[in-house]
């Protein structure tokens, strides 16, 4: 009787938010599976049912395959080094030395700022004028001359990736340290005075503390990375020669710019569908991974 | 006391109603403008400020995007229902706005001294199937601008009228160590590559659409993705160009780092600025370059107009801002970065002083504009165009595959 009337009282509390995800997320949710299904134009009048026609023609489209395989690089590329970086910073942030509070702090800068401004200043960085980047790089003898940076597809990609990974690493790092501060500190002697090398002590002594929060940071990463969008449209608008052209790009482009709002919306549900089997993935091994360590 | 109350009460309610009754009175319009290229953001709120001066019950939001997010914005503000009560469009919309009722047909409100008094080119910015769908507001085009004091270190007399003649001048100057890249182009990923590239097609008497199918990767057409490709292979163009904008070219331009500039009217008396510029007073303006047995000169509409939304609440009061922006008086009064769409302008003390060599300029320039293709498909075209341009540059595919490819890309077949 008791559960009940509890249960009717969280029902009762989470009532409100109800309404509000239902209103924000869940109509337009529906609204987007319905226009995927037809040929409707941003502007003007409703389109007709054309079945699977959207999905079809987007997933066989060369531009798909090759905005589809540019997503992954970016993704694949960038969460590897957010969570190596951030990894190996956060273990330097939970040594003991003079400043590391300020240190601490500053970590968190990049990542507060907003993407906007983030990308700006990376686009004034690389510029091939007058960039930090290049000034950097001829001073130290690495480069003879001035590189366009962005102007080339080779570079554009790695210089999208940089320009991410300095904004994203500090939540890996953050949510690493928090994890380093729950290492028991007799475990870490423990395995010192049994002469474990610090290879082995972070393989079996530190690893298996981070694995469950890496994991969680790993996750949003990486559904963050495949939707990206804003830094990549600053600073290279999906150029050059389309090199940088992410999904998301490719559904503003067609449901925004090219006002086909059918075909963007199935664009858009192809996209939701890729990231939820990346999800189920991820919490699948989230999940063996702590069936096993119980 | 009590009634003094209730009396003071009583006026204060009544004050706030006949305050609150003035508010309701005025009439607000929202704007959308960009704040890129021809008139300054502070131009534009100079002269938002005198109408709203002029007619206290009218009050403008005025806001600013890049050029890059005009289209989008406008679109997107109409497909959730409006927004805007006039917006600024480019030469290459109203066909796409027309076909999906974002502008309001304003026909009959064009006046016969409107219609005999501004120039015929700067119609077409505004006009689709017979209709007009606004004022023209922007009337511009690509010129070339030099450097005199380079040319004149290389041994050049004057400005090149053909484009095999900027390619034989570059040579010069970049062979005589004046500069390093001598010619400087806006060819990113943006529409900005479209309006260089538009320009050397009507040099080169190209076609963009024949009979509703792309054409652009033959004849002229493809010669001017060849000259594009041919002058950045040989180091007369700044490589850098690929990822340019209008701004980057003209930072790059008055920093003393390029002779010749492909770029806007409003360069004009920015880079001739010693304050802003380092080679104020040198930069010289003429018509871009024609090609021999084609075009004594060629140009690219780039021109935009204003126009009222379909969702707008006072299109009467939208229309009478539209009027008092694009008349003479408030354009000969600002014609220092965007020149006016009135023929009599060219030839006003007012507005040609100071600016003679970009007054005889556009003479030839605003005369030989050549239209990008009205189609409603045109972004979906103009963006497999900036693709297959940037695939040439890059070397990816030869200037004919990328056109065609383009072509494929366009949407148009």
């Amino acid at each position: 009787m008791l559960s009940d009337r509890k249960t009717l009282h969280v029902w009762l509390l989470m009532l409100p938010l109800l309404c509000v995800m239902i209103a924000v997320i869940g109509w337009p949710l529906i609204d987007t599976i319905r226009l995927s299904f037809t040929n409707t134009r941003l502007v003007g009048s409703e389109g007709e049912f054309v079945g699977l026609h959207n999905f079809t023609k987007m997933l066989s489209s060369r531009n798909f395959q090759r905005a589809f395989s540019t997503t992954m690089q970016f993704t694949l590329i960038s969460v590897t080094l957010e969570i190596v970086i951030g990894v190996l910073v956060g273990m330097l942030l939970n040594q003991k030395f003079y400043g590391r509070t300020i240190l601490r702090g500053m970590l968190i800068l990049p990542w507060a700022l907003p993407t906007v401004v983030n990308a700006t200043l990376w686009r004034l960085i690389y510029n091939p004028e007058y960039g930090a980047f290049n000034a950097a790089l001829l001073k130290l003898g690495i480069i003879d001359q001035y590189q366009s940076w962005l102007g080339q597809p080779q570079t554009a990609m790695m210089a999208l990736i940089l320009a991410d990974l300095w904004k994203n690493f500090p939540l890996v790092a953050l949510i690493a340290l928090a994890a380093l501060q729950s290492v028991p500190n007799d475990i870490r002697a423990a395995a010192i005075s049994d002469g474990a090398n610090a290879f082995r002590r972070f393989r079996y002594v530190i690893l298996p503390y981070l694995v469950g929060p890496l994991m969680v940071a790993v996750v949003l990463r990486t559904i963050e990375a495949f939707k990206v969008f804003d830094i990549i449209w600053i600073m290279t608008r999906g150029g050059p020669a389309n090199s940088t052209r992410t999904l998301s790009i490719l559904v503003y482009q067609e449901a925004f710019a090219f006002q086909r709002a059918g075909s963007g919306a199935s664009l858009a549900l192809i996209i939701t569908l890729a990231i939820t089997v990346l999800a189920v993935i991820y919490i699948r091994i989230m999940r063996s991974w702590a069936g096993g360590t119980n | 006391m009590r009634s003094k109350i209730t009396a003071v009460s009583l006026a204060a309610t009544a004050l706030t109603f006949m305050v609150s009754g003035a508010a309701l009175a005025e009439t607000q319009l929202n704007a959308l403008f960009m704040a890129q290229a021809a008139y300054s953001e502070d131009d534009i709120r100079a002269m938002t400020t005198e109408f709203e001066k002029a007619n206290p019950d009218v009050k403008i939001n005025l806001e600013f995007v890049p050029y890059e997010g005009l289209h989008d914005k406008t679109v997107l503000s109409q497909g959730a229902g409006g927004g805007y009560d006039v917006v600024l469009y480019d030469v290459i919309w109203p066909a796409e706005y027309a076909q999906n009722s974002v502008l309001v047909d304003v026909s009959d409100k064009i006046t016969d001294e409107m219609k005999s008094g501004i120039l015929p080119g700067a119609w077409t910015t505004v006009s689709y199937d017979g209709k007009y769908y606004g004022m023209p507001w922007i009337l511009d085009t690509k010129y070339l601008f030099y450097n005199k004091e380079m040319l004149k270190k290389a041994g050049i007399e004057k400005a090149p009228t053909t484009w095999a003649e900027l390619k034989a001048d570059a040579q010069k100057i970049k062979d005589a160590g004046i500069v390093e890249y001598p010619i400087a182009w806006s060819w990113a990923q943006a529409e900005a590559a479209i309006c260089d590239y538009t320009t050397l097609v009507s040099a080169y008497g190209g076609d963009f659409i024949k009979d509703g199918k792309p054409a652009f990767a033959e004849g002229g057409a493809l010669d001017a993705l060849d000259y594009m490709v041919d002058s950045y292979k040989s180091g007369l163009t700044n490589p850098n160009s690929k990822e340019f904008l209008e701004e980057d070219v003209r930072n790059v331009f008055q920093n003393g780092d390029a002779a010749f500039a492909l770029n806007w009217t409003y360069m004009y008396n920015l880079a001739n600025d010693p304050k802003e510029s380092k080679v104020g007073g040198n930069v010289g303006v003429v018509a871009a370059p024609g090609v021999e047995g084609i075009s004594e000169e060629s140009a690219v509409n780039g021109s935009m107009g204003l126009g009222i939304t379909s969702t707008s609440e006072h299109p009467d009061e939208a229309w009478d801002y539209i009027v008092y922006m694009t008349s003479q008086k408030v354009q000969n009064d600002y014609a220092r970065l965007s020149l006016p769409i009135w023929a009599s302008s060219y030839t006003d003390p007012a507005v040609t002083e100071g600016q003679e060599e970009l007054i005889a300029a556009a003479e030839k320039g605003l005369a030989a504009m050549y239209p990008r293709p009205l189609t409603p498909h045109y972004q979906e075209m103009s963006l497999a165009l900036q693709q297959g341009i940037q695939e040439a540059l890059l070397d990816m595919s030869s200037p004919k595959d990328a056109l065609e490819a383009a072509a494929e890309n366009s949407g148009l077949e």
